[in-house]
């Protein structure tokens, strides 16, 4: 008799298709997966700990780091929690700044995932054409910040810098070209059949299996839960634009491909709508003291970020520091689901599952 | 010229004059190769709105491959500690000397063709048989897992796809009664290119050369994504180097194959244009099957394994074999062969 073994394969830290330092322990039967470990931490920098010696405003380019694909919502979170414990108004002009820097900056952050989504399977075009498209936001993003992808723009009370002359025009411009681009996109792999078959059916779970795994963003709403912060638990001033919440029903990873792309559709509607309401002229910051303290007491706060739900807890004893600062990651919650999905499956759907949840190493660590 | 050759009386200098002429064809085909992935990076750049290589040798980049190559030869050797090192270091050499060998049987023109052999089809494809040998020595050898998967996925690749392939051949031996293909390429003269004759053939043979050459979307072996490098994740400097030449030297002679077989090899598309060299119409049509190649590569996204054999399995296969029994229909019926 042929004595067979199971094999014990290494995936990562460093390999191409686990999107940073990812480790995952695999035991495979030939080709098919038995059983998953991911293996976290390699880029733990302890964020939340650090946070505990730092000011406020000195916390902000650490939130940057975590999320690095779309560090404009990170930053948002942060501030919004410290306003809600302060109580501060924020000027209209930068509600406005600050609605048109996450929304770019989510699209950037879909069109880099769609690139390399579509990179795991092989096809190294669409990464480009994606990077082409990102690029633009990057350069608006860059004008009106000073940096491209750790931005540290927003600040306790408002934002740190205006919108330079011609800004919102550009990002007019944008808009039309993006929502051309993405017919493109759609014309170049949505309709593939060999894309289709590595992605309908691949990876699903139920509507079930995903509130009990606390997943949060696309990956929740692939299950067909109508559920988005921006529309259900409106913060900042989403209450004035019109956008519509993307689901699907399948669960699988075409689900959330489909769901990604069509968010950038809805992030552009928003973008159009805030660029035309934008206010002339106004502040950009609010009066806040210099030294920001946060009242005695705590707060939670969560906003819909590109890759799910972010939470922002503080617990604040006066002082200028947190006494404790917690971050709801959601790719870490997200990525809780992977070792289910993977059992049982070709080692060949592997990237096309974890590529599909959507992980960014820097939120998983934390 | 050189049939004359083979058949005058052996001596030193028929001998020299073959060796000359084999040594030629050698940097004709390194030359082809090193152009070969020039025009891929040049092509795929222009798909994908780069501009590709063009700092070395002028604004076209032509001598980066060259440098490429001078910084392979460079390299040093590794060979990992727990390789079964004999193993290791032959299978690279297994793997490219089929390569070569199979080029020799191709009709470049009427008259350049280093064997022309009555069997040069089934030469062809049994010779490019051997190379899966040095895939899966080098995949055993590196004993590394990501290697081992790779290369059982290209022997079953392999196997899978000749199988399609020689049945999609075999529809043009049916019309022709001959394996040679000098004599294949004659015959398209009076009854038009095999492409005409042969249309599903020619899509079933495509594809199966596709995967034969392990090139996207089937390029499952080294499928970098998954398993990082696949069967040569080990190898590096002048050992990877000879992998990828036999890759490419692969694809110069299938390129040349469906050429001859398909589309007429050196003969001018239209009679009035015979005044052209057959050379540059065999050029211009292998050119193309070349840039087919590389704009599949832009395109797709790549099979997973089960769907590659059941592709091969259940959908080239019938057709492949539906379409000699419509060969085998039409030669009956229609007797213009």
């Amino acid at each position: 008799m042929v004595r067979t073994e199971e094999i014990l394969l290494n995936v990562g830290p460093q390999h191409p298709s686990t999107h940073g330092v990812f480790r995952l322990v695999l035991t495979l039967d030939g080709e098919v997966i038995t059983d998953a470990k991911p293996v976290i931490g390699y880029l733990h920098r302890g964020t939340e700990k650090i946070a505990e010696n730092l000011q406020y405003t000195q916390i902000i380019p650490y939130t940057d780091r975590m999320d690095y694909v779309s560090a404009m919502t990170n930053n948002y979170v942060l501030v919004h929690a410290v306003e809600t414990m302060m109580g501060t108004e924020i000027p209209e002009r930068a509600e406005y700044l600050r609605i048109l820097a996450m929304e770019l900056n989510r699209v950037a952050s879909h069109l880099l995932w769609w690139g390399t989504f579509i990179l795991d399977f092989g096809a190294t075009s669409p990464l480009l054409y994606a990077f082409r498209e990102r690029e633009m936001i990057l350069n608006l993003l860059n004008e009106l910040s000073g940096a491209r992808l750790t931005f540290n723009y927003m600040r306790v009370g408002g934002v740190k810098w205006d919108a330079p002359e011609g800004w919102i025009e550009k990002v007019q411009e944008f808009v039309p070209y993006m929502r051309k681009q993405l017919k493109g996109y759609h014309d170049l792999v949505s309709g593939n059949e060999i894309f289709l078959s590595r992605t309908k059916n691949i990876g699903t779970y139920t509507k079930e299996d995903a509130l009990n795994y606390s997943l949060s963003g696309v990956n929740l709403r692939s299950t067909g839960v109508k559920w988005d912060l921006r529309k259900d638990e409106s913060y900042s001033i989403y209450d004035r634009f019109d956008f519509d919440v993307v689901t699907r029903d399948a669960g699988d990873a075409f689900a959330r491909y489909e769901c990604r792309l069509e968010e950038i559709l809805e992030s552009l509607k928003i973008i159009e709508q805030a660029c035309e309401q934008f206010p002339q002229d106004g502040p950009i910051m609010a009066k806040v003291p210099k030294i920001i303290k946060a009242p005695k007491g705590e707060a939670f706060v969560r906003i819909e970020g590109s890759r799910g739900e972010i939470g922002c807890y503080i617990a604040s004893d006066g002082k200028k520091e947190p006494y404790r600062l917690k971050f709801r990651r959601p790719s870490f919650y997200n990525l809780q689901i992977l070792p289910k999905l993977l059992k049982g499956e070709n080692i060949s759907n592997l990237i096309s599952i974890l590529g599909a949840i959507d992980i960014v190493l820097g939120e998983v660590d934390g | 010229m050189i049939q004359d050759l083979l058949h005058s009386s052996p001596g030193i200098l028929n001998f020299g004059i073959f060796f000359v002429l084999a040594l030629l064809f050698l940097f004709v085909i390194l030359g082809f190769v090193t152009y070969a992935i020039l025009a891929e990076r040049k092509v795929l750049g222009f798909m994908q709105g780069r501009i590709g290589p063009n700092h070395l040798g002028g604004r076209w980049g032509l001598l980066q491959t060259v440098a490429d190559v001078l910084k392979l030869l460079v390299k040093e050797d590794l060979i990992p500690k727990a390789a079964d090192r004999p193993l290791f270091i032959l299978a690279p050499v297994i793997a490219f000397a089929p390569s070569f060998i199979v080029v020799a049987t191709i009709p470049f023109t009427d008259k350049l063709q280093f064997a022309d052999l009555n069997v040069g089809l089934l030469y062809y494809i049994a010779i490019s048989g051997i190379s899966i040998i040095g895939t899966l020595m080098a995949a055993w050898a590196s004993n590394n897992k990501y290697s081992l998967i790779g290369g059982m996925r290209a022997a079953a690749q392999m196997v899978s796809y000749e199988i399609p392939l020689v049945m999609s051949g075999l529809g043009i031996v049916l019309l022709t009664g001959s394996l040679n293909l000098n004599e294949i390429v004659a015959q398209q003269q009076e009854a038009g290119w095999f492409i005409l004759w042969q249309p599903i053939a020619f899509v079933v043979f495509f594809i199966s050369a596709t995967a034969e050459l392990y090139r996207v979307p089937f390029d499952l072996a080294e499928a970098e994504n998954e398993l990082v490098a696949g069967f040569h994740t080990e190898y590096s400097g002048f050992r990877w180097a000879m992998f990828m030449l036999s890759e490419y030297v692969y694809m110069f002679a299938m390129a040349s194959l469906i050429s001859v077989l398909f589309l007429g090899g050196w003969l001018p598309p239209f009679e009035f244009l015979g005044f052209i060299p057959g050379a540059v119409w065999f050029a211009l049509k292998f050119s193309l099957v070349v840039y087919i190649l590389i704009w599949f590569r832009a395109t797709f996204p790549r099979l997973r394994a089960d769907q590659l054999m059941e592709f091969a399995w259940k959908v080239l296969l019938p057709v492949a074999l539906a379409n000699i029994f419509l060969t085998a229909l039409l030669k009956e019926l229609l007797s213009i062969f």
